[in-house]
């Protein structure tokens, strides 16, 4: 038997797994990974048609929407920090108990003799600041480009659902370091809301599950902070990703 | 109800007719394989149609393997075969205008990815130099002085100086969502050219400029007791 070199013998391995039954379990047929990627207009369409991608973008879009000068990638960007945020939020939870005894504890623990503890910490603070950020200018660019009018009246309503749920999402954040700015910020904030007319009190104790802030506001906001509303901001945003694409791709040319 | 045209019921006719010695001479199913994709029984009924009728049409063509039902006995099992790609400019009158498309794959994914890169590498190396607050533990009997509501809603502090905090912090914050939320039903100007929507724009403008401005002062602008300052005078009293 002729002697095979490296670069050979590489190739017939991953022929070998490629025709195995576990590999085209995986890759749907049509994959590029089943049948190799050279550049054509016909596989192009094939990378997005047989992947999961196919879920959020077409195989063609507009010409101009694909320039950064028009969406400024700030749905995009949107989109990633709240994708960033999960994936920090997820390390935060393990090193972190939602009560008034042990939330500035932990928080203090994980900064300081947690491995990249801080560093991720940081990366959740800064990314859910910059998001707000990320959204309102979104917002903005959308109205400027006339983009809410018809046929996109309704995933601009949506979108205003969206900017609520990030505000709230920040917002149920700011309290869980159980900090001097955590406390005072949201009472700053809660006084407010029990001004709501005739229902004032009742919103306010809804709010803070008691009469005063405490470990139960804690445990409550702790609660619509990593499951609610992250829940509910993922069913809408699939439904303004949907939209975007049922109501015609992007808007424009301008 | 439409009456069938004379060629048309005359053309079934001699399809029948044909048809019925056309049978006789369909030859079996062989299990030869052949180079090409075309079956070969298939292949030598065609050739036979021609021979009978030089000036065979399709019609007649379809109507002679009718008797034969198709037999799921692809090179898949599959039951369906292709007979013809028809161009949708030939049958129909195409009114789209053809619009200038790419392929997501490579030219949006690349810029989709590379802003990914670019806002986590952003993120990480902020993150690295500039470290998130965390004050001393909570207390009660303890009022910072200035509190402070977090940056986006000190538009909504700074309004509490003015009006009542009924009017300040649900009134006004609760219209402008609203009015938000309207926009695109109470803006009917169908134009999305900015020489059209001037009024729009102008509004719109207005409204986030106000918004701006007031998260700028409730941040940077009030000290102590929520009173005015100057941040390069008396310094900076605003956390993230
Ligand atoms: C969590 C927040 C949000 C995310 C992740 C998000 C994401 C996106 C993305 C990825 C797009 C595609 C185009 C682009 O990148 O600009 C888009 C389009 C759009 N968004 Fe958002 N968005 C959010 C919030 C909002 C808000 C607050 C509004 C308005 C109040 C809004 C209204 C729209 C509209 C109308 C479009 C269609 C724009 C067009 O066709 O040009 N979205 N959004």
């Amino acid at each position: 038997m002729p002697k095979q070199s490296i670069g050979e013998k590489l190739n017939d391995i991953s022929e070998q797994m490629k025709s195995s039954q576990a590999w085209g379990s995986i890759f749907r047929p049509g994959s590029i990974f089943r049948k190799g990627y050279s550049d054509s207009p016909r596989n192009r369409s094939y990378v997005v048609m047989n992947s999961l991608i196919y879920h959020l973008h077409p195989v063609k879009v507009k010409r101009h929407a694909v320039k950064v000068s028009y969406t400024l990638c700030l749905g995009g960007l949107s989109f990633f920090l709240f994708i960033l945020l999960t994936v920090t939020g997820i390390f935060l939870m393990f090193f972190y108990r939602p009560t008034a005894a042990q939330a500035w504890d932990d928080i203090y623990t994980l900064q300081t003799s947690v491995t990249f503890g801080l560093l991720v910490r940081n990366m959740h603070r800064w990314a859910a600041h910059l998001m707000v950020l990320t959204v309102f200018l979104h917002m903005a660019r959308v109205f400027y480009h006339g983009a809410y009018k018809a046929p996109r009246e309704f995933n601009w309503v949506i979108g205003v659902i969206l900017l609520t749920l990030t505000l709230l999402l920040s917002f149920t954040g700011y309290l869980l370091p159980w900090d001097q700015l955590a406390l005072w910020a949201v009472t700053v904030g809660t006084n407010m809301m029990g001004y709501t007319p005739v229902f004032g009190d009742q919103v306010r104790f809804v709010l803070l599950g008691g009469v005063e802030i405490g470990t139960d506001t804690l445990l409550r906001w702790y609660v619509l902070h990593v499951l609610m509303l992250p829940f509910v901001a993922v069913i809408f945003m699939a439904i303004h990703f949907w939209r975007v694409r049922k109501d015609g791709g992007i808007s424009g040319p301008l | 109800m439409a009456e069938i045209p004379d060629h048309l019921l005359k053309r079934a006719q001699e399809a029948r007719e044909r048809q019925a010695d056309g049978d006789e001479t369909t030859p079996a199913i062989t299990e030869e394989k052949s180079e090409s994709k075309i079956p070969d029984h298939l292949l030598e009924r065609t050739v036979a149609a021609k021979d009978r009728e030089p000036v065979a049409t399709a019609t007649a063509q379809v109507a002679s393997s009718a008797p034969l039902p198709p037999t799921g006995s692809g090179p898949g099992g599959n039951t369906q075969r292709l007979l013809t790609v028809v161009k949708s400019g030939s049958i129909q009158d195409v009114k789209l205008k053809p619009v200038d498309k790419v392929h997501v794959w490579p030219h949006l994914l690349i810029v989709e990815f590379v802003a990914a890169l670019a806002i986590t590498a952003f993120a990480t190396i902020f993150s690295i130099f500039v470290n998130a607050p965390l004050l001393e533990l909570a207390n009660f009997n303890q009022t910072p002085n200035p509190s402070k509501a977090p940056w986006y809603f000190l538009g909504l502090q700074e309004l509490l100086t003015m009006f009542h905090p009924m009017v300040a912090g649900v009134t006004i914050p609760g219209l402008a969502l609203f009015l938000l939320i309207l926009a695109p039903y109470i803006d009917k100007n169908p134009s999305n050219k900015p020489e059209d929507r001037k009024f729009a724009i102008s509004l719109m403008t207005i409204h986030l400029m106000f918004w701006g401005v007031l998260v700028m002062i409730g941040s940077f602008f009030r000290g102590p007791g929520f009173n005015f300052i100057f941040p390069w005078a008396e310094g900076l009293f605003f956390e993230l």
